[in-house]
């Protein structure tokens, strides 16, 4: 399995999953859990995917949702989990 | 599983607190290069080069979207020069060539900076040293990236006085071939003591002649990180202060371990080491002098400034070794004047002076780094200060080094620009009683007893 962080840090708005889900799920991308809260008055969500049988490189996708980030007008980002677990977990 | 508030810490660190990898620097080394002919040697340092580091920067930039963090620079260390150069150099020209080359092969390769262009003469130089020195001003004046180094002394050898008269005299060489430039050619140039052979940091970075065929060595950096964690730190004791600073530099250091790692997989060459730096920038809040001032003083400068600096240096290790297989290069807190805005801003008012600096390189990871000197300082007085500094690092054990820039034409109270991370720094007194008749005796500075110390 190969897990990756998605997160999404802005003003609330509708749609703002369906639109990253939709993204996802035409990549085959698979979603394993999703948890949002809102920290400094911003909406943060965070979704764990698993993009083992993505049908593109997972560098090219992170480029590709941050700019659907930008059309939604929030911050999306996907970074690989390696990068949290080297930082959190001995 | 990663919960989303260590995950909203992570980015935190990386968007607000400027947390990056300073640097990936792949390490090459040229000794297989070595020939008697120098367009041939060229060619085959192009070659070399060019072969081996070329997916350097696109695996950077990979590993850079991946996982979301900022790697500033992709860099290149190659032997130094030298030695490669050694049996087909019969002149500076000769080496001017060889520099020409590895600029070529950097910029090929798409680096910001190449560096090797070094000799070591710790207890003194062979003909082709002293030709490659002479060199130097021409080569970095007529170059963009490559960068230089010499390491003048070590604990064990003690300091080549030969070389120290003469580097003062190439750097004020140096200023003068850059001079339209604030004497730019002056930062891309470094005087060690106790060099070391896996520093990924520039200028002073070399592939020593110890290390295999290539090597992966990356710089983290962020005392903006370190700073925001001293938030949580006003007014509690130095027990809290330093566990939250080894906390955070273990955190940091994590990130470096993992992008080393996964370059080395990439690039199929081997993982050397971990710098655990602090390294500033002239960016608003990526500085150590704010760090030093959350720690306590009013301005780092401040008596106290050592002592704090010290304890910094000491955590920085204690928390980033537990977080890497291998630690080396410079390791520890750079107090680079020029890209450091607290330190700008106390070198401007008079609170940090080069005596103050030279203190605190008693107790920090380099030396005098990036200070900005008066045009009309003699050859006599650089030298004298770089025999000062080889000298704490000869009798203390660790590295030390100088960049010290005479900037041609200005003088006290104005401003050197240099642009970009190297930038901008206020022209310092210095003490300009002479020291001629010091630095001239000719000879060496014998190494120091390693007992009785006191």
């Amino acid at each position: 399995m190969n897990k990756a962080i998605i997160t999404v840090v802005g003003q609330d708005t509708v749609g703002i999953i369906a639109r990253v889900c939709t993204y996802l799920s035409n990549h085959k991308v698979n979603v394993l859990d999703i948890s949002q809260t809102i920290i400094d008055g911003y909406f943060n969500m965070m979704m764990i995917v698993d993009y083992s049988a993505a049908d593109e490189s997972f560098g090219a996708m992170a480029v590709e949702l941050e700019s659907l980030g930008e059309e939604i007008g929030v911050r999306v980002r996907a970074q690989r989990e390696e990068i949290f677990t080297a930082m959190h977990r001995i | 599983m990663i919960n989303i508030q260590e995950v909203h810490e992570t980015n935190e660190m990386i968007e607000q607190e400027k947390l990056d990898v300073r640097t990936i620097t792949m390490g090459i080394s040229l000794l297989d290069c070595a020939c008697d002919n120098v367009d041939e040697l060229c060619d085959s340092i192009y070659a070399k080069i060019t072969t081996r580091a070329r997916d350097l920067v696109a695996t950077g930039e990979a590993i850079e979207r991946e996982f979301g963090i900022p790697i500033v620079n992709k860099r290149i260390t190659v032997t130094p020069i030298s030695l490669v150069g050694a049996s087909a150099c019969k002149t500076s020209e000769d080496f001017v060539k060889i520099a020409h080359t590895l600029d070529r092969a950097g910029k090929e390769v798409g680096v910001d900076l190449l560096g090797g262009y070094s000799a070591l003469v710790n207890k003194a130089m062979t003909p082709a040293e002293e030709l490659l020195i002479r060199s130097l001003p021409q080569a970095l004046a007529e170059t963009d990236i490559v960068c230089s180094s010499v390491n003048v002394g070590s604990t064990k050898t003690g300091i080549d006085m030969n070389a120290v008269e003469l580097l003062g005299h190439i750097i004020k060489d140096i200023a003068h071939a850059t001079a339209d430039n604030d004497s730019y050619g002056c930062v891309k140039f470094v005087a060690f003591c106790n060099a070391p052979d896996d520093n990924p940091f520039m200028a002073g970075g070399f592939h020593g002649v110890t290390e295999g065929d290539a090597v992966i060595n990356v710089g983290v950096s962020g005392p903006g990180v370190v700073s925001r964690a001293l938030d949580e730190a006003i007014g509690r004791d130095f027990e809290f202060l330093c566990e939250t600073i080894k906390r955070t530099a273990f955190k940091i250091t994590r990130v470096g371990q993992l992008v080393a790692q996964e370059a080395s997989r990439r690039l199929g060459v081997p993982f050397g080491i971990i710098d655990l730096s602090l390294a500033p920038t002239p960016a608003q809040g990526d500085s150590v002098g704010e760090v030093l001032e959350k720690i306590g003083l009013a301005q780092v400068g401040a008596p106290g400034t050592t002592a704090a600096l010290a304890m910094l240096n000491d955590q920085v290790k204690k928390g980033g070794i537990m977080a890497s297989s291998y630690v080396g290069g410079l390791s520890g807190a750079f107090i680079p004047v020029s890209e450091d805005k607290n330190m700008i801003d106390a070198a401007a008012n008079g609170c940090l002076t080069i005596e103050k600096l030279e203190a605190m390189t008693c107790v920090c990871s380099v030396g005098l780094d990036m200070i900005a000197i008066p045009g009309d300082t003699t050859a006599a007085t650089i030298s004298g200060i770089i025999a000062d500094e080889a000298a704490i690092g000869m009798v203390n054990q660790k590295t030390t080094a100088v960049r010290v820039i005479p900037v041609e034409g200005k003088s006290v109270g104005d401003m050197a620009e240099f642009g970009g991370l190297m930038g901008y720094a206020p022209i310092i007194p210095v003490n300009q009683t002479s020291c001629e008749a010091f630095v001239t005796r000719g000879g060496r500075i014998p190494a120091p007893i390693h007992s009785f110390k006191n």
